[in-house]
């Protein structure tokens, strides 16, 4: 135990790094989830097919696939980018950006599915009663759409999160600082793995009671004018 | 109420001219024309089926019309086509405006779940016509009494029944200052019981000079209260005239037989 308070500060370093990357990569998630959705709903056949596509293709490949295919590919096209328009010379893919591009595009296909749901699910009649007064499209979505939507996309979104604080360990491979790669080099240096993991899975247990909390309080903001079962 | 006229008349408060409307390969209107002129309460009868909603719908562009022409105060809305031949409005932000100053109140209300009573009444105002809240707040403390919803100003949909929503929904209707009130069977979802202080409602506008459309199938409203009823029949005018002379000595068939099944 000792020995894990000596390493606190590498450990505290590593989960601000998983907790920052997380979130960011969830609001990069939460734009392309939107966006993703209502392409699913647009009335243009093509918009439709590409929004059906992104889901189907992030589905399908898996997720560390995804991520040194963004990692080195995008570092190598980016490269020969830089090469053919003579721009740039090398450039160098931060791994936390690339991190947060990767989750954050895996995720946004995970949440346009959220979301698309929870469009569907507000009754046609309001955004039609909502259109009748003369709002502008995206102020019927701001007073009248959003607001509902929140509450039937909540349980969904809820456990995409989740799924997307674990992802956050696969950066690790590519070499981020996150709370995985520092806890395994500690353990490995101090020949104390078992106690670093066990660390790493308290920290990870905490992370996600914290969020419960959150989402538990958007969920009874969001509440408002629901007829208690 | 006159035939078709073209003219951009301002007496006319609404003018519907040679309206089609198809879905699919089903056309659902055959080309209607009417005009509202200011004061004017003008039931629309007709059995399911016959396009009495589908025409409401499509005077504030819920519904796209296939063809034809609508106008407000003798403002035409423009219409244009997209590369498949569909007919689409020519600018959104024209009918944003229009539908202000159309108000409509649903058959199933459509109250904003997630606002309180007050909340619904003055969200277009804030919103649409730019009101600030404590104006919007003022005027809606006005059309809420009238209605008789003041006192359940705080009160979420879900909490009050069907008759105080859709009273509540007149409100949300009138807080917009319409110059046409749209009406699509405002008593059809409600249980008997809560149909009279409904109509109570809407016949207290009508008798105040407010110019409305009302698709209904309250026999005695649209004899007692209007001032012009249009029976539709398979999308067309059948029959149109003042109630006294057509429900006494209605003249069609169609509207004969309508008039014989339904219970006055």
């Amino acid at each position: 135990m000792d020995v894990i308070f000596e390493y606190k500060q590498i450990l505290i370093e590593g989960t601000l790094v998983t907790i920052s990357l997380a979130v960011l990569s969830l609001l990069l998630s939460i734009a392309l989830g939107l966006m993703g959705a209502f392409a699913k709903l647009s009335p243009k056949r093509g918009v439709r097919r590409a929004g059906e596509l992104y889901t189907l293709f992030v589905r399908s490949v898996p997720d560390l696939v995804l991520m040194m295919l963004i990692f080195y590919g995008g570092q190598t096209l980016m490269s020969q980018i830089g090469a053919l328009t003579g721009l740039w010379g090398y450039i160098d893919i931060n791994q936390f950006i690339a991190g947060v591009l990767t989750l954050g595009f895996i995720f946004g296909a995970y949440m346009s599915e959220t979301f698309r749901g929870a469009i569907l699910a507000v009754p046609s009649g309001q955004i039609e009663a909502a259109k009748a007064v003369g709002m502008t499209p995206s102020q019927v979505f701001r007073i009248v759409t959003w607001p509902q939507m929140v509450r039937f996309a909540l349980p969904s979104f809820t456990n995409n999160w989740l799924v997307l604080v674990k992802s956050t360990a696969l950066v690790s491979v590519i070499g981020l600082h996150d709370l995985v790669w520092n806890a395994f080099t500690a353990g490995r240096s101090t020949h104390m793995l078992f106690s670093f993991m066990i660390a790493v899975m308290v920290i990870y247990l905490i992370i996600t009671g914290l969020s419960d909390v959150i989402l538990r309080a958007v969920d009874r903001k969001y509440a408002a004018g629901v007829r208690k079962a | 109420m006159n035939a078709v006229s073209t003219s951009a008349d301002t007496n006319v408060s609404l003018g519907v001219n040679d309206l089609h409307k198809s879905f699919g390969t089903h056309e659902v209107l055959k080309g209607v024309s009417l005009e509202a002129r200011e004061g004017d309460v003008i039931s629309l009868l007709g059995s399911s089926g016959s396009g009495k909603s589908t025409l409401l719908r499509c005077v504030n562009m819920l519904e796209t019309p296939t063809s034809g022409q609508i106008s407000v105060h003798g403002e035409v809305i423009k219409m244009t086509q997209d590369r498949g031949g569909i007919a689409r409005p020519a600018d959104p932000r024209q009918v944003e405006r229009i539908r202000a100053r159309l108000a409509m109140v649903f058959q199933s209300f459509n109250l904003w779940s997630h606002m309180t009573v007050m909340e619904n009444v003055i969200a277009g105002p804030i919103h649409v016509l730019k009101q600030s809240r404590a104006e919007a707040i003022e005027n809606a403390k006005g059309v809420l009494e009238r209605v008789g919803m003041y006192e359940r100003r705080d009160y979420y949909p879900a909490h009050i029944s069907g008759g105080q929503q859709q009273r509540a929904a007149i409100a949300r209707a009138l807080a917009m200052e319409p110059e046409v009130m749209l009406f699509d069977e405002p008593t059809s979802a409600l249980d008997p019981e809560l149909v009279g202080e409904v109509l109570k409602v809407i016949r207290s506008l009508a008798e105040e000079g407010r110019t409305m459309l009302v698709v209904t199938h309250e026999m005695a409203f649209a004899r007692d209260v209007s001032s012009n009823v249009i029976f539709l029949h398979q999308g067309l005018i059948e029959e149109q005239g003042v109630p006294k002379q057509m429900f006494t000595d209605p003249k069609s068939t169609r509207f004969k037989e309508f008039l014989s099944n339904t219970r006055h």
